[in-house]
């Protein structure tokens, strides 16, 4: 039988107009509770105006054996940055 | 003593003496989520506490503060309710009482937010806003174990049904709430009632709990005539370091 609650990930939006970042993790038996959770163990102080959780298990991350094939290929193809445009003065910082 | 000192106390007791009991929990709790959620329960009822007493202590204009009076008063000086200085017993009993006591904390301070006093709507504002996300959360965690495993549920119901002798004493009126209730300051509590039983009862119902009969109340504790023998234990932990070391600070 299984005793644990569930682990969730929990994003937090620090002010409107940011996006949701990853702050942590925390066990909760649902994900109502666990939002209730994520609002007294990350926003106590003023961190947040927004929560998502997402079930930790429901989170498909890329394995670390595969570095070498997901990464380094773009490791020289520094064409893809875009370094080699002229960027007109009234753009602005990009 | 004046009818709006004794209110003033009342609700900075309530506030104090729950607020003492839960951070009872800290390093305790079932789980570390729990653990910080019930310690900033009680850091926000400190703060409610803070305030009620503060006023209070400005009313009797004595020059007493908040801390005078949450420190070096005796049990029979306290004018908290009953209810909120039972012992803590497990985790659901603990919710149990903060659920009972949250809806009535909601209901009254939803009542003093239209008060004629300024000070004490104020007050209300603010902690009202607490006392919601309190009541959301021990609501929840009520049905969650009222209607969780056999083992759970018959803690709760055993929970309630300790606990039920103690709800009369909230909503009796006297000649204190008569007189703050005519000077449109604060609400009978015996009106609050039928909004505490609408809310209790809704939770009881999705919680599977038995709603107890019977209308049986301890009382004493608002009026200070007869506290628990748990008050005093209470308040040697609460109040050794000031009684030890007087005028202490840091």
């Amino acid at each position: 039988m299984k005793n644990e609650w569930p682990l969730w990930e929990v994003f937090i939006r620090g002010r409107h107009g940011l996006s949701h970042r990853h702050v942590g993790s925390l066990h909760a038996p649902d994900a109502e509770t666990a939002i209730l959770n994520a609002r007294d163990v990350y926003t106590r102080r003023n961190e947040g105006v927004s929560i998502w959780v997402v079930e930790a298990a429901h989170v498909t991350a890329s394995s670390p054996s595969d570095k070498g094939p997901l990464y380094e290929p773009a490791n020289d193809k520094i064409y893809r940055h875009p370094t080699f445009f002229d960027i007109p003065e009234d753009v602005g910082p990009m | 003593m004046s009818a709006l000192f004794e209110f003033l106390l009342r609700q900075g007791d309530n506030a104090l003496v729950l607020g003492h009991r839960v951070s009872e929990w800290c390093g305790h709790a079932p789980v570390l989520e729990e653990d910080i959620a019930l310690a900033n329960t009680a850091l926000d009822l400190i703060g409610q506490t803070q305030m009620w007493l503060g006023l209070a202590g400005e009313v009797e204009g004595k020059g007493r503060s908040a801390d005078d009076l949450a420190f070096l008063r005796d049990v029979w000086d306290f004018r908290n309710l009953l209810l909120v200085e039972r012992p803590n017993g497990d985790f659901g009993h603990t919710m149990m009482r903060q659920f009972l006591f949250d809806a009535f904390n909601l209901v009254h301070l939803t009542e003093l937010a239209n008060s004629t006093d300024d000070r004490i709507a104020a007050i209300a504002e603010k902690a009202g806003k607490e006392a919601a996300y309190h009541l959301e959360r021990s609501r929840n965690t009520v049905v969650a174990l009222g209607d969780g495993t056999e083992e759970s549920h018959a803690r709760m119901q055993a929970a309630l049904d300790a606990l039920w002798p103690y709800v009369g004493e909230i909503f009796e009126n006297d000649s204190v709430s008569d007189e703050l209730a005519a000077d449109g300051i604060a609400p009978e509590p015996a009106s609050l009632r039928a909004a505490w039983d609408a809310r209790v009862q809704e939770a009881l119902a999705e919680a599977t709990l038995r709603h107890p009969e019977g209308d049986f109340a301890h009382r004493g504790g608002k009026t200070g005539v007869m506290h628990t023998e748990h008050l005093g234990h209470l308040l040697t932990q609460m109040q050794w370091l000031q009684r030890a070391y007087p005028g202490a600070t840091w």
